[in-house]
């Protein structure tokens, strides 16, 4: 099995979304690394915007993503509500 | 006219991109497609469908100023609060500087490359999707360029080396490998510079440099590379996942591109992963505090990661890179072999080298258990003992390099560390050196391109290497000195050991300024 | 396919002979010897006797070595783009065969570097 992953920056904005992402997808492994954070999770991982809202207590747009991402790895496909990465094989 | 607002709900992520991508696109009337797009047919590629094209991160500019907006004002209050504090004084150690001089001469430069690159292959494409995809990485690499430009010249201020960097680029001699990579990439047709630095730089290696390496200047205390790089890395994935689907889309288009397609693939991995040597150098030598080893990153970003990525295109009919087994084999010496020329050539460089204490020795030993200790440590020990003695190592005599890669022969056969690879050609009479079955490979393709490289230790005896007016045939001539002109590096400032450098003076004395009350 | 172009493609060689003065360009590794981290280029004219170059422009090459003093020239052996290869050390490198851009490598038998390790 293929493993996908998303890296974001290590600080205060990343905490609710790292934590949607660790609820949402209970197969991720989260790795804290210097000054950043790698989420590994086999086959595919999602980034559901609702759970980020609920966390942070306001709208989030899955785009504002793009300010503290560092890097990820897979097929994107983005919508409104989500952003998954997944391998096909 | 009568604009009515309609339902007033907001148009959806795919709603808003399709119009403003593929809805402000027209057919041409009076002109012929052929004549717009002169590039589109000479490299073989056929795509009948352009409209198949999926942009997977749905970015409209509107969207695009927000974010990138914010991410620079953020990185800018880092800049300023970094140099307002002197934070170049709380690095590790001003040894870690000159992994920094290797950035700013051989990789700022080609983020500059990158952006005239996608412009021209946006404006080449005649689909709206990858036009628009392509126009949003050419302004993220402009971008990337002057960031770390700013950011950087703030160590200009304070230290040597960092003068003159893209004077440098067009002669330093291991600067013409970051060069010609580039030079290469941006020579090739649209569809082999996708493939190149869309594809193979950007989603199987750009990893390696801005995440493992930037998590070590973070580790390192340089709080203003940490942000630079994080910054342009954020960008890079919305770049891989463009290189993705270009790669998708050309090979769904028509099987007679996957031949095509794997042979770029083959040839840019290999070239890129030359053109990476620097950087497992950078990783394993001159990060004062260590992060992770090359090899230990090279196994997470390129054999994990990269393994998953031809598993998933091999429905396609594509199989990994060629040349995998040696690069596997290579993991455990060529960061080594990199410290080894640059030490041995210190005197012609602009960054400054050293001897490893005996801690980095001993990092070396457990990260690199079935190599470093067998062929690399006696050398090195070797050198530090000879310094001891004031005959620290400098090479003067010039080495032979790579026909395509340029780098010096540094490395060694598939499979035996002791033998140096030799390759060579034969075309139309004259002989063409590599360092690798890969370079020889990629030469035999196109021997009509790399027979024309600048090759920086042949152009010096060429007496193409000097200041204007030098007479070569005068007597005392002191070659290296004219070299050392021409490329604007200040001979005993610039260049030669860490140990004894003014940087190492100054860093010792600003710090102790800094920390007591002298 | 020797490059693929929009129009005619034909260049000349940036190395090629007319380039380097009436030298020509003579690479020289040094087998089992890697502290050299590449062999090395050198430009020479044709007419140099081949033992003028062990001589006089080796030793400031590969002087450095310490195995370098040791050397017994006489059971030097030589190979020319890989093959074993007898030189003439009476002759010039052009009456040896040696064309521009030639590489060759001696290997020095009983001699392997720094503690044995082909440095």
């Amino acid at each position: 099995m293929s493993t996908v992953f998303i890296a974001l920056q290590a600080n205060e904005d990343t905490r609710p979304i790292i934590e949607a992402i660790t609820a949402d997808n209970p197969h991720a492994v989260v790795n804290q690394q210097p000054a950043m954070v790698k989420i590994d999770a086999e086959h595919s991982l999602v980034v559901r915007r609702q759970t980020i809202e609920e966390l942070i207590g306001r709208d989030f747009d899955l785009q504002e993503l793009q300010i503290n991402l560092i890097t990820l790895s897979g097929h994107v496909d983005e919508t409104d509500d989500e952003l998954t990465l997944h391998w096909n094989a | 006219m009568d604009m009515k607002a309609t339902s007033g709900k907001k148009l959806g992520l795919k709603e808003k991109y399709r119009h403003m991508t593929r809805g402000l696109d027209w057919e041409p009337s009076y002109q012929k497609k052929e004549d717009i797009y002169p590039y589109m047919a000479y490299e073989g590629i056929k795509i009948h469908d352009w409209d198949k094209w999926e942009d997977p991160f749905r970015l409209t500019m509107d969207s695009y100023w927000k974010y990138q907006a914010e991410k620079e004002r953020k990185l800018y209050a880092i800049i300023d609060a970094y140099a307002q504090n002197n934070g170049h004084l709380n690095v590790t150690d001003a040894r870690y500087l000159n992994a920094i001089k290797l950035f700013l001469t051989g990789i700022s430069p080609l983020e500059y490359m990158a952006h005239r690159g996608f412009a021209h292959a946006g404006r080449a494409f005649p689909g709206a999707g990858p036009r628009v995809a392509c126009l949003m990485q050419s302004l993220d690499e402009i971008r990337h360029a002057q960031t770390q430009i700013h950011a950087l010249s703030n160590y200009n201020k304070h230290y040597n080396g960092f003068h003159d960097f893209s004077h440098m680029l067009q002669r330093v001699w291991y600067l013409s490998v970051p060069r010609s990579f580039f030079d290469d990439a941006v020579t090739a047709g649209p569809f082999e510079f996708m493939v190149a630095i869309g594809f193979s730089f950007e989603y199987v290696l750009t990893n390696l440099l801005f995440v493992p390496f930037v998590s070590g200047a973070a580790y390192n205390g340089d709080m203003g590379t940490m942000t630079f790089g994080f910054s342009a890395q954020s960008d890079e994935a919305r770049h891989m996942t463009l290189g993705l689907e270009i790669i998708k889309f050309i090979l769904e288009q028509d099987p007679d591109n996957v031949p095509i397609v794997q042979r770029w693939i083959d040839k840019w991995t290999w070239r890129g992963y030359r053109v990476l040597t620097l950087v497992g150098m950078m990783m394993d030598y001159m990060l004062p505090k260590r992060i992770m080893s090359w090899k230990e990153a090279w196994e997470v970003y390129f054999e994990q990661n990269g393994g998953a990525l031809f598993k998933d295109l091999a429905r396609y009919g594509i199989r990994p890179p060629k040349w995998l087994d040696q690069i596997a084999f290579d993991k455990d010496h060529i960061s080594h072999q990199a410290w080894a020329t640059f030490y041995q050539y210190g005197a012609a460089s602009d960054f400054h080298t050293w001897s490893p204490t005996d801690d980095e020795l001993d990092w070396l030993s457990k990260k690199y258990p079935d190599s470093f200790d067998k062929y690399y440590r006696p050398r090195l020990e070797h050198w530090r003992e000879q310094a001891k003695q004031g005959k620290r190592f400098y090479n003067t005599t010039l080495p032979q390099l790579c026909q395509v890669c340029q780098i010096p022969m540094i490395f060694t056969e598939p499979g035996d560390p002791t033998k140096t690879c030799y390759r060579e050609v034969d075309y139309l009479g004259e002989k063409f050196h590599f360092c690798s079955d890969g370079c020889k490979e990629i030469f035999e393709n196109e021997p009509e391109k790399f027979k024309q490289a600048w090759l920086p230790v042949n152009q010096i005896y060429q007496g193409n290497c000097f200041p204007d007016g030098t007479d070569p045939t005068v007597e005392d001539f002191e070659p290296l000195a004219k070299v050392l002109e021409y490329y604007h590096v200040n001979f005993g400032r610039d260049n030669l050991d860490f140990e004894g450098s003014e940087d190492q003076k100054n860093f010792a004395a600003w710090r102790g300024m800094a920390t007591t009350n002298e | 396919m020797a490059v693929a172009a929009v129009k005619d493609y034909r260049f000349d060689s940036a190395d090629r002979l007319e380039n380097f003065h009436g030298n020509q360009l003579l690479f020289v590794g040094w087998e089992d010897h890697l502290m050299f981290c590449a062999p090395f280029a050198l430009a020479l004219p044709p007419s140099m006797r081949f033992g003028e170059l062990v001589d006089t422009t080796l030793p400031g090459a590969f002087g450095y070595h310490p195995d370098f003093a040791r050397i017994d020239w006489s059971a030097v052996q030589w190979f020319k783009s890989g093959q074993p290869w007898q030189p003439d050390f009476g002759r010039s490198l052009a009456d040896n065969g040696l064309r521009h851009k030639d590489v060759i490598r001696f290997r020095t038998p009983g001699l392997t570097g720094i503690d044995g390790s082909c440095s």
